[in-house]
């Protein structure tokens, strides 16, 4: 990102509070609260106990009075939740390294080696960023069930690169393209092979381009819901999107305060992980647009 | 320096380089092949086999024969895949037209002085981050018909004297989608175009304030034209993301009711795994490929444009 805090209205201090407040805090605050709400209301419900979830006469429904972890507690110790958990770590983890490893050689290759043809693969793979999974996910559950992929962890894991690695190879394209070509001159001309180009000066340098794609790659796993809820068919095996919407929904008999749970706890992995490296997140979002 | 004409030196440096970079094909080959191996196999193998299998009576479970048109024929007389279409159509362009007013408003009022600014910037971007499935289904109790709390305010406001029934009404429950993909959608299109905005030089406004150019003015003749090229980009994105929804609908109401929220995607779905006719589903989802093809082309432009507008250009 660019100076953030560049101030681009240079005279913006003339403006009077009350001008302010109703040109920009009012409908700044507006709109916070109409992208917060869902998140407040899906904590609430989660620690409401279902007397109160239900009662709407007796209990002011924006508050708790009595906050419980039942929800939590069923969540965890009734349903397969831990293991869809674990399952959506794992297949996140994998593809992301499968992705990274695949992108860092391809953008290295396009970018910097240069092969007869490597602009031609680049837009290809700009393209390939641009097909979408609901149009790929039936011949993919085909082709998913014939390799005797079907209802497992792998098949998650080698399909979700398919969106990944279009996407962090053209983040590290373009990251590549900052590092200065004379670097790797002079090292080749030092004798360095270009595996130890690649490990020992491209890839140190590029450690940011290297982070936003990783956790751009790890939310958009855990994210993902099409090929999960397509090729994953025993309770045990899906991921949490998945469990959560096909397992804890009985008949007609919603369990929402289970349901809230699932989403907030689910939820928080991908929130903390962001919250962290949110200046990693956005340079990837609007640099994957801007190239 | 001065010695050693300029052509000269690069022609040297050529020469070392190729001579290091021998062989540069073959290893390029060989850094590819990973993403390539995947890319085939998982990407461009079933775009082609899907072409394949709309043109097919393929059940799940059992091999197709090769029926021609035959599947797009019989959807053209299909009411309820017209009516996906319909709703495909109405989503996407009043959802993306309120995700682009909204997405621009707010990422102008982020571009002002505000305090707190980064942590205000990431609160924003929130939704767009938390799994969509997760968020849909907090929509989802949100629009619960008995403990609906939008409707519960109401009443208490004294709008409405009855609650609302979000989902169970087709042009309620239509209405219902949009919002939340508006809600899971503005937050990337006010994020990227604020980056947009930051590219702009505060001197080209200092100098049409000097000019006596008001505030409405500098936005529609120094903001917009300077914004343009990434918000044909942008709006390409989200167009394409909208057009082809699937998780949102899928959780919130499964295309209901009786088929009111249906998008192309979530009926090739329902068809194709659910009815287990792979064939008719491959051939709903095949039916999506011609607008994403616009879609492209436009995005193509878009970033011929913003290349030119740079100076650059090959």
């Amino acid at each position: 990102m660019t100076a953030i805090d560049n101030d681009i209205e240079g005279m913006a201090y003339l403006d009077r509070f009350p001008r302010r407040l109703l040109r920009l805090y009012l409908p700044l605050g507006l709109i916070l609260f109409f992208l917060l709400f869902p998140f407040y209301w899906m904590a609430t419900t989660t620690f409401k106990p279902d007397a109160e979830m239900y009662d709407y006469e007796k209990y002011n429904p924006f508050w708790v009075a009595h906050p419980t972890l039942d929800h939590i507690k069923k969540l965890f110790f009734d349903t397969d939740y831990p293991q869809w958990m674990y399952n959506t770590v794992v297949v996140s983890v994998s593809a992301t390294f499968i992705s990274i490893f695949a992108s860092v050689c391809a953008a290295y290759a396009i970018e910097r080696l240069r092969y007869r043809g490597s602009r031609y693969v680049g837009m290809a793979i700009f393209l390939a960023y641009l097909v979408p999974p609901s149009i790929l996910f039936i011949p993919l559950a085909a082709i998913v069930f014939k390799l005797g992929l079907y209802d497992g962890n792998l098949a998650l894991i080698l399909t979700y690169p398919t969106f990944l690695i279009p996407f962090c190879t053209w983040l590290l394209m373009g990251y590549f393209r900052t590092i200065p070509y004379e670097l790797e001159e002079c090292a080749l001309i030092d004798g360095a092979s270009r595996l130890q180009i690649l490990t020992k000066i491209t890839l140190p340098l590029s450690v940011p381009g290297l982070i936003s794609a990783g956790i751009f790659a790890f939310t958009l796993s855990w994210n993902e819901f099409i090929y999960a809820l397509t090729f994953i068919s025993s309770s045990e095996n899906k991921t949490i999107p998945v469990g959560a919407i096909t397992e804890l929904v009985n008949g007609d008999v919603y369990h929402w305060g289970a349901l809230m749970a699932a989403a907030l706890t689910g939820s928080i992995p991908v929130v903390i992980l962001y919250s962290f490296f949110v200046e990693h997140y956005v340079s990837a979002m609007t640099g994957a647009v801007k190239e | 320096m001065t010695v050693l004409a300029e052509p000269t030196v690069r022609r040297v440096r050529e020469s070392q380089l190729s001579r290091m970079l021998d062989g540069r094909n073959t290893l390029g080959a060989m850094f590819m092949l990973p993403a390539a191996a995947i890319l085939l196999l998982f990407l461009a193998y079933p775009l082609v086999l899907g072409l394949w299998l709309g043109m097919t009576d393929t059940k799940i479970g059992g091999a197709g024969r090769f029926i021609g048109w035959n599947n797009f024929s019989s959807l053209a007389k299909d009411t309820v895949f017209w009516l996906s279409v319909f709703n495909t159509t109405l989503y996407t362009v009043v959802a993306s037209i309120i995700k682009f007013a909204l997405g621009l408003y707010l990422a102008v009022l982020l571009n002002e002085r505000l305090p707190f600014k980064s942590i205000i910037r990431a609160i924003v971007l929130l939704p767009f981050v938390v799994p969509t499935v997760l968020s849909a289904i907090a929509f989802w109790w949100i629009y619960d018909s008995q403990f609906s709390i939008v409707s519960w305010v109401l009443v208490k406001l004294g709008f409405i004297h009855s609650y609302i029934d979000f989902l169970g009404d087709p042009w309620n429950a239509r209405w219902s989608v949009i919002v939340a993909n508006i809600w899971r959608g503005v937050p990337f299109v006010a994020i990227t175009l604020l980056a947009g905005l930051q590219t702009i030089s505060p001197s080209l406004y200092e100098a049409a304030t000097l000019d006596g150019a008001s505030n409405a003015q500098r936005f529609r003749y120094i903001t917009l034209p300077m914004l343009s090229p990434i918000i044909a980009v942008v709006m390409t994105f989200s167009v394409l993301l909208t057009f082809t929804d699937f998780q949102l609908i899928y959780t919130i109401t499964r295309g209901g009711p009786i088929n009111a929220t249906h998008l192309m995607a979530t009926l090739s779905f329902q068809r194709a795994i659910t009815g287990g006719n792979l064939g008719e589903g491959a051939a709903i989802a095949n039916a999506m490929i011609p607008f994403l093809v616009v879609a492209i082309l436009f995005s193509y432009f878009g970033l011929q444009r913003r290349k030119w507008q740079q100076g650059g250009g090959e």
